[in-house]
C-alpha cells in the first residue's frame, strides 16, 4: 500500500542523505520525495512516497524516528490529507494543436507558462489524477518533455475544507 | 579563554572523563597530538586504525564507560569502518575522532581526504562534521551524550584541519540539548502489569536475556527477578554472563550453536520475557517456529527492535533496568509469594532436557580437542577473568564451554561477526583493568586478522593472554562446508601459517605451544604466570566440529546434536 509520510528535519546539510540512506540501505523505495525549508528555516520538510506492507512501513516510521536530525514523523492518511505535484510540460503547437492544448490547460486550471514558435510549455499542480489525466489528454498532441516535483502534502483542516 | 580546536578537544575529553584514548596519528590531526603530548591522557599507539576502534570498544565493553579512539584522515578513518560498524551492531558506546582536510578542500580529492561522514553514516548511531571550530565543544557534548545514552553506539566526529587549528573561547556546555533526540527510559506501567499478569497466567515461562541487559546494568535485578520467581533464563550470545552462567536455573546460549534445553525450553514455553535482546536471525531460526506457543513480551529501549522479526503480544519500550526494576518491585506482592512453586513441573522438564542432551566432548589421549582447552582456561582461572573471543569455533566453544558468572567479563562480535576483533577488544579491556586477567580465545585464521597490535601489548605492558585453537582452518566454514557442501573444503585450509610461538617471540612477548593433551594446564599456569603478553599455540583436532547446531533457516528445535 502507498503511503505519504511527511518528515520535520533539522535544516542541516546531510539531513536528506540520512533520510534516503535509511531506505536504500534497507531496501525499501522512496516513490517520490520533495524537500524544502518550512516557516521556521531551522526546519525543513520533506515529504515523501513510498510503499510496503504494514510491518515494513512500521519499520520506516520507527526507523525515521530513530534518526537524530528527524524532529517529527507523520504518516498521513489517504483521504485525510491534501497532496499537490507539479508538472511542468512542453507540448508541440501547430497550427492544429494550439486550440486543443489551451482547451486542456484551460480545463485542468492549467498556464501556459512559455512559448516558442513550435512549442507551448504548460504548468499544472493537482493530485497524481490530475496530472496523470492531463498528461494523458496531452501525449496524443506530441509532448516533448515532461519534469514533475513530487507530491506535496498537508493533512487536511480540522472540519475539511473544498 | 580562547582556545585552538585540538586544545578544545582535549580538555573536552577530560570532561567527559576519558583516561585513554586509542589512536594512530597522521598528517591532520598532528596538532591535537601535539597537545596531547603534555597532557595527563593516556594515549595507546596501536598499529592499526581497526585495532584502535576494538580496543575502544573493548575498554567500553568491559569498563561501561565510553570508549574513545583518534586516527587521521582518508586511510586513517577509514580504516575504522569496520570497528565502527562491530560497535553499531552490539550497540557499544564509542566515539572516533578522525581527522579531515580543510574544510576549503574537502571534496577537491585532495591528499588523504575521504567522505568518512558519508561512508560511516549506515554504520554509527550517529556522525557529525565539524565545520566550524565555535561548534566544536557542542559536538563534542552531544556526541558522547549519543554514544552512552538511549541505546549505546558508536558517533565520529570529523575534524577539518582548519577545525583543529582555528581559535575560539572555549565554554564547555553542561548539557546536551538535542530537540530531535529523546529516548523513553522508563517503561510504560500500564504495559509492565499487563506483562506481569500474563506471566502470572503462564506455566511454562522463559526469560530470554540479550546483551541490553548488560549495556543496562541490569543483571543484578533481572537475577533477583528470575530467581524469585523460579524462571528459567536463557541468553544470547551478547547476554552470557548478565545471568549466573552457574545458576540451576541458567539454560545455556539458545539458537544455532544454542543448547538443547535452551532451544527445547523456547519452542515449548507459553511465556516468553525477551529483554534487551533482538531477535537475531542466529537465535530464531526459522521465525514461525520460534516459541509458537509463547505470549511475548519484549522490553527494548528501541522501538525499531521491536516486532522487526517476532510478532510482539506485549511490547515495552524502555530501559531495560528500569523495566525490570518496576517488575521486581510489582512481584514482591503478596499474590507472588509462592507462584514460583507453580513452576516444579516446568523446571522438571527441563532437567529431563539437560540429561537428554548435555553438551559433551570426547577428550582422548592424544589429540587435544578445542572445547577441552577452554574448559581448561575456565577452571585454571576459576573464570575469574575478562575473556575475548575472535570469531569462529572458538567464539562458540568459548560461548559453550566458559561459564559466566559475570556481566562486562565477555567481549566478543555477536552482530557483526568480525575476525579480528577479540585481540585488540582485550586490549582495550586490559587497558581498562590493569590488573585483571584477560584472555582471548582465538583461532589461528582470526588471529591473524589483528595480530600486529602484539607491539602494542607488548609496547604497553598490557598482559593480554591469547589462546590459539589452531586447527589449521577456517574451522566454521570448514564445518558448514562439512554439512552443506559435502565436504569440499574450498579455500578454508590454512595451509600456511606462521610458528605462533617465534611470532611471539619476535614481538618480544612469550610463545607456548601445547600439542598433547596432557601439556593443556602446564601451559595455561605457565601463561598466567607471565607478566607479560602470551600466545598459547593449542594444536587442536583439526575435524572437531561446534555442536549441537540447528542449520540455518530450520526450526531451532532441528538440532544436529552429533
Amino acid at each position: 500500500m502507498k503511503h505519504t509520510i511527511s518528515v520535520l528535519v533539522e535544516n542541516e546539510f546531510g539531513v536528506l542523505a540520512r533520510v534516503a540512506g535509511l531506505f536504500s540501505g534497507r531496501g525499501f523505495n522512496i516513490e517520490s520525495l520533495s524537500v524544502a525549508e518550512t516557516l521556521d528555516p531551522t526546519v525543513s520538510l520533506i515529504t515523501l512516497v513510498t510503499r510496503g506492507d504494514e510491518q515494513i512501513v512500521e519499520q520506516i516510521l520507527k526507523q525515521l524516528n530513530k534518526l537524530v536530525n528527524v524532529l517529527k514523523v507523520t504518516d498521513m492518511q489517504e483521504g485525510e490529507f491534501l497532496a499537490r505535484e507539479l508538472l511542468l510540460v512542453k507540448v508541440n503547437a501547430t497550427e492544429q494543436t494550439k486550440p486543443e492544448i489551451l482547451r486542456l490547460v484551460d480545463i485542468f486550471r492549467g498556464k501556459v507558462v512559455d512559448v516558442s514558435p513550435k512549442t507551448y510549455t504548460v504548468e499544472v499542480t493537482g493530485d497524481e489524477a490530475k496530472i496523470r489525466a492531463v498528461l494523458e489528454l496531452l501525449q496524443p498532441l506530441g509532448v516533448k518533455e515532461v519534469v514533475r516535483t513530487g507530491k506535496v502534502a498537508m493533512p487536511r483542516g480540522r472540519h475539511g475544507s473544498p | 579563554m580562547e582556545l585552538t580546536g585540538a586544545e578544545i578537544l582535549v580538555e573536552s575529553l577530560k570532561k567527559e572523563g576519558v583516561h585513554t584514548l586509542f589512536g594512530y596519528p597522521g598528517g591532520v590531526v598532528l596538532s591535537v597530538y601535539d597537545v596531547l603530548f603534555h597532557s595527563d591522557i593516556r594515549h595507546v599507539l596501536v598499529r592499526h586504525e581497526q585495532g584502535a576502534v576494538h580496543a575502544a570498544d573493548g575498554y567500553a565493553r568491559a569498563s561501561g564507560e565510553v570508549g574513545v579512539a583518534l586516527v587521521t584522515s582518508g586511510p586513517g578513518a577509514t580504516n575504522t569502518v569496520t570497528g565502527l560498524a562491530t560497535a553499531y551492531m552490539d550497540s557499544v558506546p564509542i566515539v572516533v575522532f578522525s581527522g579531515q582536510v580543510p574544510t576549503n578542500l574537502i571534496g577537491n580529492d585532495a591528499f588523504q581526504e575521504a567522505d568518512i561522514v558519508g561512508i560511516t553514516r549506515p554504520c554509527t548511531k550517529h556522525n557529525f562534521l565539524v565545520k566550524d571550530v565555535r561548534d566544536l565543544a557542542r559536538i563534542i557534548k552531544e556526541a558522547f551524550y549519543l554514544a552512552r545514552s538511549g541505546r549505546p553506539g558508536p558517533v565520529l566526529v570529523d575534524l577539518p584541519k582548519d577545525v583543529i587549528v582555528g581559535r575560539t573561547e572555549y565554554v564547555y556546555p553542561d548539557a546536551a540539548k538535542m530537540r530531535g533526540y529523546n529516548p523513553t527510559y522508563e517503561g510504560h506501567i500500564g504495559q509492565i502489569k499487563k506483562a506481569l499478569k500474563a506471566l502470572q497466567e503462564s506455566r511454562q515461562p522463559v526469560i530470554y536475556a540479550g546483551g541490553g541487559v548488560v549495556l543496562s546494568n541490569a543483571s543484578r535485578d533481572l537475577t533477583e527477578f528470575a530467581r524469585q520467581l523460579r524462571v528459567p533464563v536463557t541468553a544470547t550470545l551478547m547476554g552470557l554472563g548478565c545471568f549466573p552462567g552457574s545458576d540451576p536455573l541458567f539454560l545455556g546460549m539458545l539458537g544455532m550453536h544454542g543448547t538443547y534445553r535452551a532451544n527445547m525450553a523456547v519452542t515449548h514455553c507459553d511465556f516468553l520475557l525477551a529483554v534487551g535482546a533482538r531477535f537475531d536471525d542466529r537465535v530464531t531460526g526459522k521465525l514461525d517456529e520460534f516459541a509458537p506457543g509463547a505470549r511475548i513480551v519484549h522490553v527494548d529501549i528501541d522501538p525499531t527492535s521491536i516486532s522487526k522479526n517476532v510478532r510482539v503480544d506485549i511490547p515495552i519500550v524502555g530501559d531495560v533496568k528500569n523495566v525490570v526494576k518496576k517488575m521486581l518491585g510489582l512481584v514482591q506482592a503478596e499474590e507472588w509469594k509462592d507462584w514460583g512453586a507453580n513452576l516444579a513441573p516446568w523446571n522438571e522438564q527441563i532437567l529431563a532436557w539437560r540429561d537428554h542432551h548435555k553438551m559433551a566432548y570426547d577428550q582422548g589421549p592424544d589429540v587435544i580437542k578445542p572445547q577441552f582447552v577452554v574448559e581448561k582456561l575456565w577452571e585454571v582461572t576459576r573464570g575469574d577473568c575478562i575473556v575475548a573471543t575472535e570469531v569462529g569455533q572458538n567464539q562458540m566453544w568459548a560461548a559453550q564451554y566458559f561459564t559466566l558468572d559475570q556481566p562486562r567479563c565477555w567481549l566478543t562480535s555477536g552482530g557483526l561477526g568480525t575476525m579480528g576483533y577479540g585481540f585488540p577488544a582485550a586490549l582495550g579491556a586490559q587497558a581498562a583493568f590493569p590488573d585483571r586477567v584477560v584472555i582471548d580465545i582465538a583461532g589461528d585464521g582470526s588471529i591473524q586478522m589483528n595480530i600486529q597490535e602484539l607491539a602494542t601489548a607488548v609496547q604497553y605492558r598490557l598482559p593480554v593472554k591469547i589462546a590459539v585453537l589452531n586447527n589449521g582452518f577456517l574451522g566454521m566454514v570448514r564445518q558448514w562446508q562439512e554439512l552443506f557442501f559435502e565436504k569440499r573444503y574450498s579455500h578454508t585450509r590454512m595451509e600456511f601459517a606462521p610458528d605462533f610461538v617465534k611470532l611471539a617471540e619476535a614481538y618480544g612477548a612469550l610463545g607456548l605451544r601445547a600439542e598433547r593433551p596432557e601439556e593443556v594446564v602446564a601451559v595455561i599456569r605457565a601463561a598466567l604466570a607471565h607478566p607479560g603478553p602470551v600466545i598459547m599455540d593449542f594444536r587442536v583436532d583439526p575435524e572437531q566440529g561446534v555442536y549441537p547446531m540447528v542449520p540455518a533457516g530450520a526450526p531451532i528445535s532441528k538440532m544436529l546434536l552429533v
